[in-house]
């Protein structure tokens, strides 16, 4: 203990934050600054940053409580746009649902739902074009579907199985498509954000028109990564979309373990002098405004944007996780954005676009769509059926270009021990 | 040429070569880099292929590693290897996994270059030798060039190799080789066969040693600054040593090493790098493993001490002439 004895001066605290409710206490967000729906200008995209130092402090929201689409953020989607939009974040849910059983199952040793997070993903998706570059976390699987990337790709990665391009190397959910503009995830966190700001970079260097987008969840904004690609995309005014999806936990600790008591997430942009947009994440036309704007600015030479996501995050973390542990079992109920989904299916009802019976005949159609899916995928294997899909030779290859002698010769030798095991 | 010229000329040669060769660090653009290794390729081939970066190494390589799924050839420069522990999760986890985790789908073709090693009184944050962390990751190659005319071709081998390749430079030997008397002047390269570099394309293979003096008494196996170290003792002392410049530590060309010391019967392994878990280790039990029935004497490691590297008593750190010449005494005393 230090001697504080003789010293007028009272002893300083240590501030550690708690999350405000825990299990077992009532939950209100009563006290939640939330703007109405289209209450935030839109400011033009070849804005200067100093002019956009106010809108990381709000949230930009375009779907009223009664799912009209208002004010100068309304991106006027036409209605099958609005339907396509509607139909893969319900298929991401169907998706979800199926693979969190199949984990449950035994048929593969992890998943990770983004339920509730739909919008983040898919109506950036739409926002985007085909080919802009994607460096993704582990809770943007809507991309992929917003893609049209077939599922059953997806669900062979998750099962290991003989169908899996990544030849059973990667944790279920850590997805990699090539050719859907979809980088191989990986589980250190926020190293894909300085990755997404050199693709840009490279784009802008070369001349090309294609931008980059990045995902970090808001824990993963702690990350020296987080910084070093914000400093990059800054200086270079890289032609980069970086998301914060601000889920509101990093399994169990709550965003202010990563600073939010003291500041947005949104707001670490001004710091760099770059763009920075709040959104209301669960309002998908929200989602896509700011991404298009966002795009729009970088597509223009105006350099990054960042882009918060206010959110919540529905399920657990990941099949390994316990919610009920850590906070209370109806907060995600009592979340004020309420669900995306729902929201967008309302907003489409509203203007005359949809209707119930369509909407049930569509869960339903999608749920089939991800039965069949799921049954071509398993006739491939699955993790716990078939264990060892890849050749056992696999494990050599493509550590290198070519193998080197040294590996030629540790292949040799797993070779010869598992001819005398007799396996 | 000396060292600096000829890495300045392979970056030139592949830049010239290959639009997708691009140049990125602090203060490697305008000025051309502390050591000027980068000199005049800013102006030569332009600002957004040779640039400026922030202060940030995770920046540096992260970037870099994004450029390279783009489609480019990057070639970020770390100041001194002593900084490259902030960028070391990008080059770790990122680009030495990244053709294995995608199945080949992402690949990562960059080269990082560093200069590294002490001698110049760069204190315990200008001097230390980091191969031995680099060697140790799946997926990383590792290159030490000893020569100008190595480094080159060993440059611009590493810069067209398909995967993740570091690059270390030993800045001790820039100007000329040295033979570990720190109170004996630098011999110019101008003096020594191997600054006779061509000014165009050539390659050195990766993965190649080089038996840079023949002997018959003593295997020394060395790379980098070391090898100079190793020539200038067996000068001095008449030993008849065979020197391998290992050149490349990952992929080890473990035949040329092999073949030496199933000859001489004997094996002295200096490196400048701290002793415990060192390269020299790997090294050992490599020869140690498939040589034993030819082994006269217990494998030496001759290396720096297991301390960071002093400022004022760098020359008492430096595994220098007398320690080496002990060690080759002790394997040849039976």
């Amino acid at each position: 203990m230090a001697d504080t004895a003789g010293r007028n001066t009272r002893p300083l605290a240590l501030h550690v934050p708690e999350p405000r409710f825990r299990p077992g206490d009532a939950v209100s967000f009563d006290d939640l600054d939330l703007p109405a729906a289209g209450a935030v200008g839109r400011p033009p995209v070849d804005a200067a940053p100093a002019a956009l130092r106010d809108y990381p402090y709000t949230l930009i929201r375009v779907l009223d409580p009664e799912g009209r689409a208002v004010g100068a953020w309304d991106p006027r989607l036409a209605p099958d746009r609005l339907v396509r939009m509607l139909r893969g974040m319900m298929l991401t849910r169907a998706y979800d649902d199926r693979m969190f059983r199949a984990q449950r199952q035994g048929k593969t040793s992890f998943y990770m739902k983004c339920t509730g997070e739909e919008a983040v993903a898919v109506a950036a998706a739409h926002a985007l074009h085909r080919d802009d570059m994607c460096f993704p976390s582990y809770r943007q699987q809507g991309l992929l579907i917003a893609r049209d990337w077939p599922l059953v790709d997806m669900m062979c990665q998750i099962y290991s199985n003989a169908g899996d391009r990544m030849k059973g190397r990667q944790l279920p959910v850590m997805y990699s498509s090539k050719e859907a503009g979809f980088f191989s995830i990986s589980g250190n966190l926020a190293t894909q954000y300085p990755q997404a700001v050199g693709w840009a970079m490279a784009s802008a260097a070369r001349g090309d028109t294609r931008i980059a987008a990045g995902w970090v969840g808001e824990g993963s904004t702690a990350e020296g990564d987080f910084h070093a690609a914000c400093i990059f995309a800054a200086v270079y005014r890289a032609p980069v979309i970086l998301n914060i999806v601000n889920n509101q936990w990093a399994i169990s600790s709550f965003s202010g373990i990563a600073g939010a008591e003291a500041t947005t997430f949104a707001a670490r942009a001004n710091g760099y002098g770059v763009a920075g947009l709040r959104v209301d994440g669960n309002d998908p036309l929200a989602v896509f405004a700011a991404t298009e704007w966002a795009a729009e600015r970088a597509r223009g030479n105006h350099g990054p944007t960042i882009i918060e996501h206010f959110t919540y995050r529905v399920e657990a973390h990941s099949t390994s996780d316990d919610p009920s542990a850590y906070r209370p079992a109806d907060e995600a109920r009592a979340f004020p954005l309420g669900d995306p989904i729902e929201r967008l299916k309302q907003h489409l009802i509203l203007i005359g676009a949809w209707d119930e019976a369509r909407h049930e005949a569509l869960r339903a159609e999608l749920v089939e769509q991800v039965r069949a899916a799921g049954r071509e995928a398993e006739a491939l294997g699955t993790l716990s059926g078939t264990a060892f899909n890849h050749g056992f030779e696999t494990i050599f290859e493509d550590v290198f270009a070519t193998m080197p002698p040294h590996l030629k010769e540790q292949s040799e030798q797993m070779a010869e021990e598992r001819r005398v095991a007799g396996v | 040429m000396n060292m600096i010229q000829a890495i300045n000329s392979a970056l030139d040669v592949c830049m010239t070569r290959d639009e997708a060769v691009v140049v990125l660090g602090e203060d490697v653009g305008y000025f051309g880099g502390v050591f000027r290794a980068t000199a005049g390729l800013q102006k030569k081939h332009g600002k957004t292929r040779v640039f400026d970066t922030p202060i940030n190494e995770c920046g540096i390589i992260g970037v870099a590693v994004g450029m390279a799924t783009y489609g480019l050839r990057p070639v970020p420069e770390i100041q001194f290897a002593d900084y490259i522990y902030p960028g070391m999760d990008q080059l770790i986890s990122e680009a030495a996994r990244l053709r294995y985790r995608s199945a080949g789908e992402w690949t990562c073709p960059i080269t990082v270059r560093s200069p590294f090693g002490g001698g110049i009184f760069g204190g315990q944050t200008h001097s230390q030798s980091p191969e031995g962390i680099f060697t140790h990751v799946a997926g990383l190659k590792t290159v030490i060039p000893s020569n100008p005319y190595d480094a080159k071709g060993l440059l611009i081998a590493a810069i067209e190799d398909p995967d993740p390749v570091l690059f270390f430079e030993p800045k001790r030997i820039y100007n000329g080789p040295f033979d570990g008397h720190y109170d004996r002047p630098v011999q110019p390269w101008s003096k020594h066969g191997s600054s006779e570099v061509p000014d165009g394309h050539y390659t050195v293979p990766l993965g190649k040693a080089a038996v840079v003096r023949a002997g018959e008494a003593v295997t020394v196996l060395c790379y980098g600054t070391m090898v100079h170290v190793a020539l200038g003792v067996a000068a001095e002392t008449g030993i008849d040593a065979e020197i391998i410049d290992l050149r490349t530590l990952v992929p080890l060309d473990i035949e040329t090493i092999t073949a030496s010391v199933e000859k001489t019967g004997r094996c002295v392994i200096v490196h400048e790098a701290t002793r415990t878990g060192g390269f020299g280790a790997e090294l050992s039990a490599q020869v140690q493993e498939r040589c034993f029935h030819h082994l006269e004497a217990p494998i030496e490691r001759v290396t720096g001490w297991d301390t960071p590297y002093p400022h004022s008593l760098e020359w008492a750190y430096f595994p220098g002439p007398v320690r080496l010449t002990q060690a080759l005494h002790r394997v040849l005393k039976d």
